[in-house]
């Protein structure tokens, strides 16, 4: 017996069908090839071109007047560290306990509804944070503050953080609430003491991810920590803080500016690297 | 009814739901307080999201008084005689975040079916952690690398190949800038290609392999199986993660704003600088002079946020009604 011939496709068909596969592998190759190219493009010039503006002076002095050459950003390197540190001190509490709620206390239905608000207020453009905490903070008080840019970036760290808690809250195994409630161990003790210490390295992961997003956010800090030429006193005034140094100086007309600009590009660029690094190493050693 | 049950209870009951249950109503002072600040913290996402948009209303109300619907079909922008609109501003941000979508889903969906079903494992993790790595890259810095490297190289080689060869299409005429809306779309291209390609990743990786198996089965080449077995099950996801996509599109603002030219304009050539919600507000705002001018640049936050909340919402509908519910797709 044989077969109908008419089920059998054609040798030129069958080979064609190989060939447009192997294509289309090839094209894809190429996306994926396409997609990772700008970073390193970016990496490349931001050592071209920072590594060369990098010198102590940088890391130590303020800015220089235009036209006058040397100068640093030391003063927004303190700046973009106390932002974060008053980022931080907004959005982990916040966000962390946020986190505890919907891994051990809120009903399906609650959480579904939740973690959709905190997906929904993730896609807000950072733009707009900015523009709501200069409503909240900058007009009342009169003043462009470093406390409001901190509060800026605090809130933009909410949902974050809230999510990646949940996460590794989650995780956690039932057997050691239960073997807290069995010791009559109260519960907001089991939660803190044993649930979130097991958890923790996990939460700091998170915490430093969204801080490492925050650290290079400039639109929220345009019309709340302002910027500053010089060291910032009281954090009741205005900040500087290298993202917006390097913006302020990238689309300044002076090719001295331009090498800070690219130079503070780079540390930044470190910072958050650094930040990526770590959260790495954490996560690896979690596995 | 339950007698009959096949499945028989597990050898350890889930306490979890209890547990949530009796959450805050047992227990004296302290676990009571406790419950409440993290029923408080939670509450703070939903309170936050009202605070924004009831902010932003009442730093814009005197502009929506003024000039009404308006305000959103208006191309006039002119602060010196203190008459706005928005229109110049909702267009640039639309068409760049098009043209950024243009380019970002193809090559996004592609990598990510090159990551899922095609590349040898060893070459995976390396590239997944390169595009985590280009997620990292702060807004401020791409728009550096654009002013700098990719505007006068698109002005030098890429525009002029456009014009050259294209040039009979309205959409590549003009003189050539540099700064301009096309340049404006690739910048935003390259900052959403992250989390469309790692959203694809994952509609990807929860297609059931008896999906593939059973399109191999019947003889389909590789290409094949992606084809009718992967995209056709994971089209509609694949369509929520080009809507992720969007919605960050719509808010970019620094790099944008460092490279679109900023000038606000409707052009039918993507050649010619344009102007976009977020860029304007960037820009302007603290050199707002008077009220009107103020609440005109809120106003214009307030349209920013509707358009991205709503893009955001359908997107996260579209992803979870796939996840069954779950929210299995986590933030980005």
């Amino acid at each position: 017996m044989e077969l109908a011939p008419t089920f059998l496709p054609s040798p030129a068909r069958q080979s064609w069908r190989r060939w447009l596969s192997r294509g289309v592998t090839a094209l894809m190759g190429l996306s994926a090839l396409a997609v990772i190219t700008p970073l390193f493009l970016v990496l490349y010039f931001l050592i071209r071109e920072g590594a060369s503006s990098l010198d102590w002076n940088f890391f130590t002095q303020l800015p220089k007047p235009a036209g006058e050459p040397g100068g640093g950003m030391a003063n927004a390197i303190v700046g973009t560290l106390e932002l974060l540190g008053m980022a931080a001190s907004v959005g982990v509490p916040i966000g962390v306990m946020g986190g505890v709620y919907l891994a051990e206390y809120g009903s399906a239905r609650a959480n579904y509804w939740l973690r959709f608000a905190a997906d929904v207020l993730n896609g807000v453009p950072s733009i707009v944070w900015g523009m709501v905490v200069y409503a909240l903070l900058v007009v009342p008080f009169k003043t462009f503050s470093a406390y409001a840019g901190g509060v800026a970036l605090g809130l933009m760290m909410i949902p974050l953080v809230m999510r990646t808690t949940e996460e590794v809250l989650v995780l956690v195994p039932q057997s050691y609430r239960e073997a807290g409630l069995a010791l009559g161990i109260a519960r907001w003790k089991i939660i803190t003491v044993i649930v979130i210490k097991t958890a923790l390295k996990g939460i700091v992961t998170g915490v430093l991810i969204a801080l490492a997003r925050v650290a290079g956010e400039t639109a929220p800090l345009l019309f709340t920590a302002l910027g500053n030429n010089f060291w910032n006193h009281n954090l009741g005034e205005p900040i500087a803080a290298l993202p917006l140094q390097i913006f302020a100086y990238a689309i300044s007309p002076y090719d001295d500016w331009h090498r800070q600009a690219w130079a503070g590009a780079l540390v930044l660029m470190l910072l958050i690297l650094g930040c990526n690094v770590i959260v790495r190493f954490f996560s690896r050693e979690r596995r | 009814m339950t007698g009959s049950s096949p499945s028989s209870p597990p050898l350890v009951p889930d306490t979890r739901p209890a547990l949530r249950r009796s959450a805050g109503r047992r227990g004296g002072g302290p676990d009571r307080s406790f419950y409440l600040l993290a029923l408080l913290a939670a509450l703070t996402i939903l309170a936050l999201i009202v605070l924004v948009g009831w902010e932003l209303y009442r730093g814009s109300r005197l502009a929506i008084h003024q000039f009404g619907p308006r305000f959103l079909v208006s191309s006039e922008w002119d602060p010196v005689s203190d008459v706005y609109g928005a229109l110049p501003f909702i267009y640039g941000t639309l068409v760049s975040s098009l043209i950024a979508l243009l380019i970002a889903v193809p090559l996004g969906v592609a990598t990510a079916l090159f990551l899922t079903e095609m590349a040898p494992v060893r070459l995976r993790q390396p590239v997944i952690t390169v595009i985590e790595l280009l997620a990292a890259v702060p807004s401020v810095i791409f728009g550096l690398w654009g002013i700098f490297v990719l505007v006068p190289w698109l002005r030098d080689h890429l525009f002029q190949w456009l014009k050259h060869y294209l040039g009979f299409l309205p959409l590549f005429t003009g003189p050539i800038y540099g700064p301009s809306m096309l340049a404006g779309g690739i910048i935003v291209a390259i900052m959403i290609l992250p989390i469309v390609t790692s959203v694809s990743r994952e509609i990807l990786r929860s297609v059931p392999n008896l999906q593939r198996e059973a399109a191999y089965a019947l003889g389909a080449t590789h290409w094949e199986v992606i084809r009718i077995a992967v995209i056709s099950y994971a089209r509609r996801g694949l369509f929520g993660a080009a809507v992720l996509g969007l919605g960050r599109a719509l808010g970019e603002t620094m790099a944008v704003t460092m490279v679109i030219g900023n000038r606000p304009e409707i052009s039918a050539s993507l050649l010619a600088p344009g102007y976009t919600l977020a860029s304007v507000v960037a820009n302007e705002f603290t050199e707002a002079t008077s009220d009107l001018y103020l609440n005109a640049l809120f106003e214009l936050g307030l349209v920013l946020l509707a358009i991205t909340i709503l893009v955001n919402v359908i997107a996260q509908l579209m992803l979870r009604t796939l996840a069954g519910g779950g929210g299995a797709v986590k933030a980005h």
